[in-house]
């Protein structure tokens, strides 16, 4: 069991607080006058996502968590459980829908995710950045129309939803920034 | 490849702005007649305060076996006194001062502080020059409104709506839970200079300095430093601290004058950091010293340089404004 100070925060830092694990998304050093020095964390909970914040007597220690980021490529999903594999030793592991959650609507079968696992169980999925994913439905659009500005929403293979350009047809592929879930361009 | 943190952490302009201040503090204490000194960074004291940790280090003299232990100075108060002790008249300093153990945004462990003492200048008087000094040296679009002065009580009482010292602790501790702080039981525990410590940096500061300069006046006693208490009521001492923006620009006191005072406050620091299992500090014997020889009737007060370029500068971290911050020394 590995402990970590309050000197060792730092963003990204993963250590156990009441019994969850937490990411540390800031870290600010505080000493008024001239007394005790503080650390106040904001910190997000990995399993339930919500974001706290909490104050530290400089010098604590916790317990760091055992989480890890890994990169996994994602196999299937078989009703219930997201399949990803980690490529290099075959290592494979199954994450149910609370870890998937939103990542769920861009997951392209061999696409390859960021997985955090947890005590060696994954309790989050970041998918990659851009993908590229196929248009299953979209209205044709008025070619030439450039008054709507807004675009048209096209559902894709994965389920998602996306704001595309009115020139955009069904069957075609389109990147998207799975951040920002807008589209990006047309895939050749 | 390249060794990119060769380069400065701060801007060109950070390092132009700070050469500006410091000829504008020089410019604005040779108009007032207050002289220059310079005192030691390294000494065989250090401070008794056990919420400050000093650099160690030592002398090592040829063919002489044992190593003299030094410490790099946490401010330079003690060496200023003596000056004053002497006959030195009004005095300022612009010097490094070093702190262990203290790192962050707002804290390099190496830092800038422009420290003066006023013979014969009551806090008050001292309060109306620093307020001018800041004025002065505000960058021309910084926009600064006329300053203001308020008691550690009354900024207190408006927003937390509790007495410091009248208040219970358990009051304390409801407000900290109200405000989404409720490990705060647990940390301050029975101890009410931490409780004020806690909740004052929390809840009052970021309030202080919004578009002026902000001065609290007569702190707690209970809160260590070595101003002289209040004539009126002992409960509170004459101290000061100034904020601009939410953040603490400066630490002032009438300066405590008795010997005998002083030891007693030496002896009750040390109390503690026994208490606190700290490693036990010698007293600055020749500060007791002069203060029994004689310190004039004084108020001092010391700004940390970095944090006033860093507000004035409208940025919000240290390292933008030193050239080598201590991850890059």
């Amino acid at each position: 069991m590995a402990t970590v100070s309050t000197s060792e925060f730092k963003n990204g830092l993963k250590l156990m607080m009441d019994g969850d694990p937490y990411t540390i998304l800031e870290n600010e050093f505080v000493k008024p006058g001239k007394g005790q020095a503080f650390n106040r964390v904001k910190l997000r909970n990995l399993k339930s996502g919500r974001v706290i914040e909490r104050t530290f007597k400089s010098g604590e220690t916790m317990e760091t968590a055992d989480v890890v980021d890994t990169d996994m490529q994602y196999l299937y999903n078989d009703g219930e459980l997201w399949h990803f594999m980690v490529v290099e030793t075959f290592d494979q592991y199954a994450a149910d829908a609370a870890a998937v959650a939103d990542a769920q609507k861009w997951l392209k079968e061999q696409d390859i995710c960021q997985v955090t696992l947890y005590n060696g169980n994954p309790i989050g999925v970041s998918p990659p950045n851009f993908v590229e994913l196929k248009i299953v439905e979209t209205d044709p659009g008025v070619r030439g129309d450039t008054s709507g500005g807004g675009g048209k929403p096209a559902t894709l293979e994965t389920g998602a939803v996306v704001r595309v350009p009115l020139f955009i047809q069904t069957e075609e592929v389109i990147k998207v920034d799975t951040r920002t879930g807008e589209y990006v361009g047309r895939v050749k | 490849m390249e060794h990119l943190d060769w380069r400065p952490a701060c801007s060109l302009q950070a390092l132009a702005d700070r050469a500006r201040l410091n000829s504008g503090i020089r410019r604005f204490f040779a108009a007032r007649g207050v002289m220059e000194v310079e005192t030691p960074l390294l000494g065989s004291r250090t401070v008794t305060d056990p919420a400050l940790s000093a650099f160690t280090t030592a002398l090592h003299l040829p063919g002489k076996k044992e190593v003299c232990p030094l410490f790099l100075q946490t401010s330079p108060e003690f060496a200023m006194k003596r000056l004053l002790a002497a006959g030195s008249g009004s005095i300022y300093q612009l010097c490094k001062a070093f702190r262990n153990a203290e790192s962050g945004r707002h804290h390099n462990p190496e830092f800038t502080l422009l420290e003066w003492y006023r013979v014969g200048f009551s806090l008050d008087d001292l309060i109306t020059e620093v307020e001018s000094l800041v004025a002065g040296l505000a960058p021309e679009d910084f926009d600064l409104n006329p300053p203001e002065r308020l008691s550690y009580v009354d900024v207190f009482m408006r927003h937390l709506g509790l007495h410091p010292l009248d208040a219970g602790l358990d009051e304390f501790a409801r407000v900290a839970i109200d405000r989404s702080l409720p490990e705060a039981g647990e940390l301050c525990g029975q101890d009410r200079a931490v409780w004020l410590d806690l909740l004052f940096s929390y809840f009052v500061q970021p309030y202080l300095g919004q578009g002026r300069l902000t001065s609290v006046y007569d702190y707690p006693a209970l809160l260590p430093s070595l101003a002289c208490a209040c004539p009126d009521d002992e409960r509170f001492v004459e101290r000061t601290e100034i904020f601009l923006a939410g953040i603490e620009l400066g630490n002032g006191f009438r300066e405590l004058q008795s010997s005998e005072e002083q030891q007693v406050r030496f002896q009750r620091d040390l109390s503690q950091r026994q208490a606190q299992g700290l490693p036990s500090v010698a007293m600055d014997e020749r500060l007791l010293g002069a203060l029994d020889h004689g310190l004039p009737e004084c108020s001092g007060i010391a700004i940390g340089l970095d944090r006033l370029l860093m507000v004035f500068s409208n940025l919000e971290s240290l390292s933008e404004v030193l050239a080598f911050p201590l991850a890059r020394a």
